[in-house]
């Protein structure tokens, strides 16, 4: 790795003000993502600033409409919650599915979610259940924060400190995990809430996680597994690498979707 | 340079480290604890295993700024003296081993995964391992060591 100056913020502003001071700053949290990259020489900033120590930025908080999780919390503390793992099962099983159990001890949701790679899990949750970003100045909702590979509707040097999450009637998520990496090929939540229905598909768009209008009007009709058979995704925005070609991620999106449903109604 | 206080395998250490130093590195480098092994560059194999105030994390993925204030234990931390931890000892028995790289790090992600789980299935344990590669032996008789392992560490027979 390239030298950086590594600051251990006690507080959001604290974090802010370094960052700022940075001739080119960046935030750690899990470093899971981030360490891998520095390793590569992929990238190498002046400074990092650790969230780790800033106070309150880790933890769950339940109602029975609303879950609240901080950005810092790890994916293994998401697995294991008692009241995510009651009231949106399928965030649970999200995130104990993430990697391996070393990366889930460290890896944050606030990471993943800043960090918005094609092939992570958090996307298609926050956008699935249409959850809301918390930063460190405002509140952006899922449908206005992701757009496009590693992009998102941050500014540079604002925090993610929270995700919230509505508790839905149903939700099911399904993935095709790569066989080494555990990442996405494909992935895909669906929910039944108070704001409709929402399907929304990982791992396969060009430009990132993405929402299927045709087979969330679908399943507004009749939530079941057989109302989208038929319908399909275009090969033609999805990704082709070595893994797997579009036209099979396009086939995935249909089969993962209807496994989903048959979990979101078991 | 931060002055860190770390505790590794029940000794504390007030040191120096550089910002950019990873743990595995203050653990092998520094505190010459070569058991901790690294396997690549990518933060897949998981050779370089360790446990931070008891959960288990990959070493090479992790600041050594990070660990100050906590407990890290390694490989070399589990005997007792001459006696085996009942992981190694299982390892020993079961044959889960061929060349030997990979073990530290397996050892101490199947300690982790057996004080969650007292009796892995077959199943649990492949699952357990997810972050843990071995280029030898084709997992069997790991899994069979840490399935006993697992049992002999809760007191029962295996
Ligand atoms: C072997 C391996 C397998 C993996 N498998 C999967 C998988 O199957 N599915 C999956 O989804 N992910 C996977 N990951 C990635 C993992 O989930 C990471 O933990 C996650 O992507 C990033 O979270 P982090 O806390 O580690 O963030 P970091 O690596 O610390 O940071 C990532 C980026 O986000 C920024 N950032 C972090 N926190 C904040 C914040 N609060 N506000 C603003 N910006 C912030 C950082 O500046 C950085 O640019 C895997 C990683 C590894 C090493
Ligand atoms: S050396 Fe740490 S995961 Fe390979
Ligand atoms: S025994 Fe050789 S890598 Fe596992």
């Amino acid at each position: 790795m390239t030298p950086f100056k590594l600051h251990r913020a006690k507080s959001l502003s604290e974090a802010t003000k370094a960052f700022k001071a940075a001739e080119e700053g960046r935030f750690l949290a899990g470093g899971q993502t981030l360490i891998p990259v520095l390793k590569q020489r992929l990238a190498a900033p002046s400074d990092l600033v650790s969230l780790g120590g800033v106070a309150g930025l880790a933890g769950i908080t339940a109602s029975a409409e609303k879950i609240t999780i901080g950005a810092m919390t790890r994916h293994a503390d998401v697995a294991a919650n008692a009241d995510v793992r009651r009231l949106l099962p399928a965030l649970a099983e999200m995130a104990g599915g993430i990697g391996d159990p070393h990366v889930r001890n460290r890896g944050t949701m606030g990471g993943s979610v800043a960090n918005n790679d094609p092939a992570a899990d958090y996307p298609a949750a926050v956008l699935g259940l249409g959850g809301t970003v918390v930063t460190d100045s405002r509140r952006i909702s899922a449908d206005d924060y992701f757009q496009g590979l590693f992009t998102t509707a941050l500014e540079d040097g604002e925090i993610i400190t929270a995700l919230e999450f509505p508790v839905p009637e149903r939700a099911g998520y399904v993935k095709m995990p790569h066989p080494a990496s555990r990442y996405c090929l494909v992935g895909v939540m669906v929910t039944k809430g108070a704001a409709g229905v929402r399907v929304a598909v990982t791992g396969a768009g060009q430009g990132g996680v993405f929402r299927v209008p045709a087979m969330e009007a679908a399943l507004a009709k009749s939530f079941t597994a057989a109302a989208i058979v038929g319908i399909k995704v275009a090969a033609d925005d999805l990704m082709t690498d070595i893994h797997a070609g579009a036209e099979y991620r396009a086939h995935l999106i249909g089969v993962l979707a209807r496994r989903a449903i048959a979990k979101a109604l078991a | 340079m931060p002055v860190i206080t770390v505790t590794v395998n029940r000794a504390t250490h007030k040191i120096d480290v550089p910002d950019n130093m990873l743990l595995s590195s203050l653990l092998r480098d520094e505190l010459r604890l070569t058991g901790t092994h690294i396997g690549c560059d990518t933060s897949q194999c998981g050779a370089c295993t360790v446990h931070v105030d008891g959960r288990s994390v990959k070493s090479c993925t992790m600041l050594a700024v990070e660990a100050d204030g906590l407990a890290v234990t390694t490989i070399e931390g589990l005997a007792e003296g001459e006696k085996l931890h009942p992981m190694q000892t299982a390892f020993r028995d079961h044959h889960g081993l061929q060349c030997g790289f990979c073990t530290p790090g397996m050892i101490m992600a199947a300690v982790a995964l057996a004080e969650q789980n007292p009796a892995p299935t077959d199943a649990e344990v492949r699952e357990g391992l997810e972050g843990n590669l071995c280029r030898c032996t084709g997992y069997q008789n790991i899994v069979e060591a840490i399935m006993s392992g697992a049992r002999a560490m809760h007191g029962a027979r295996s």
